[in-house]
């Protein structure tokens, strides 16, 4: 009972493997901050399309991927606080006497509203399409900008 | 094919490099459909960011490899705030059973979907044979 109580016992125990991984992983860590490491993991919504977010200094980018889309089967609409992004992903019928080895493609409608932080200025939001990636151009309102503060 | 349906949000299927890269990044396999008449095969393939001049479709021992490499387009001072999809290069491999005609492949690139058109050689394709009453 005794040596089950002391080995049981984490403060008592400790195993010095585990304490050289945990070194290691530190290491790993620091070494990750210093060579730029393994790229940010998605994480997705469960919506489509998945869409990336980026900002600058002056404005917000929101990217998707949708390949086959046309500029008509897309619907993209700015109110003051979202976006809304919607259409339809068409797949145009072939030949009838095809027979399919493989189809993965699919076809659909989606909608998808993304929430922006500050009010936007509706009027000056871009929308481009480019070898099936979308990109919607969001310039940040003056209150959302940096400001740089002088010391006087 | 029934255009009413919800598109589901699928994640990017990640594939092992079939050969050490000396670049790092990550490596995709695209979606694509594939289907046959009696004269050809026809390959659908997306491939959304992949511009025309970054595609490299190969075919040689009835093995035929699609690349695509992406260009960045993300600008240099862009910060991450969502991530939801990586982007990285596109990369599939096929064997064809069927002996297509290296000459007559058309590709096409349009929005991020190659339409690849693998004429069959006159040989392979069909022949209805008919049968000689005796």
């Amino acid at each position: 009972m005794l040596i089950r109580r002391i080995f049981n016992n984490p403060a008592l125990y400790r195993n010095p493997f585990n304490e050289l991984e945990q070194m290691r992983r530190r290491m790993d860590m620091l070494a990750g901050n210093l060579f730029g490491g393994v790229p940010q993991q998605a994480v997705a919504s469960g919506v489509y399309p998945a869409l990336n977010v980026t900002e600058n200094k002056d404005t917000y980018y929101i990217r998707a991927e949708l390949p086959g889309l046309k500029q008509e089967d897309l619907d993209i609409q700015a109110t003051g606080k979202s976006i809304s992004i919607s259409g339809q992903k068409k797949i145009a019928p072939e030949d009838d006497n095809a027979k399919y080895h493989r189809r993965e493609r699919e076809a659909g409608k989606f909608s998808r509203i993304i929430d922006v932080a500050d009010n936007i200025d509706t009027e000056k939001v871009e929308a481009r399409l480019a070898d099936g990636i979308l990109t919607i151009t969001i310039p940040k309102a003056e209150t959302a900008k940096p400001r740089q503060i002088t010391i006087q | 094919m029934t255009d009413s349906k919800e598109l589901q949000a699928r994640e990017k299927q990640e594939v092992a490099a079939p050969a050490e890269h000396t670049k790092p990044g990550l490596l995709f396999t695209p979606a694509v459909d594939i289907f046959e008449t009696e004269s050809q095969i026809t390959l659908l393939a997306d491939m959304p960011g992949v511009a025309s001049k970054n595609l490299n479709i190969d075919l040689r021992d009835d093995t035929l490899t699609l690349t695509g490499d992406i260009d960045p387009f993300e600008g240099p001072d862009e910060k991450d705030i969502l991530i939801e999809y990586e982007v990285g290069k596109y990369f599939r491999q096929f064997t064809l059973s069927e002996v297509i005609d290296q000459e007559k492949i058309e590709a096409n690139l349009s929005d991020g979907v190659l339409r690849l058109t693998l004429p069959k050689v006159e040989k392979a394709k069909p022949r209805k044979i008919a049968i000689n009453a005796a």
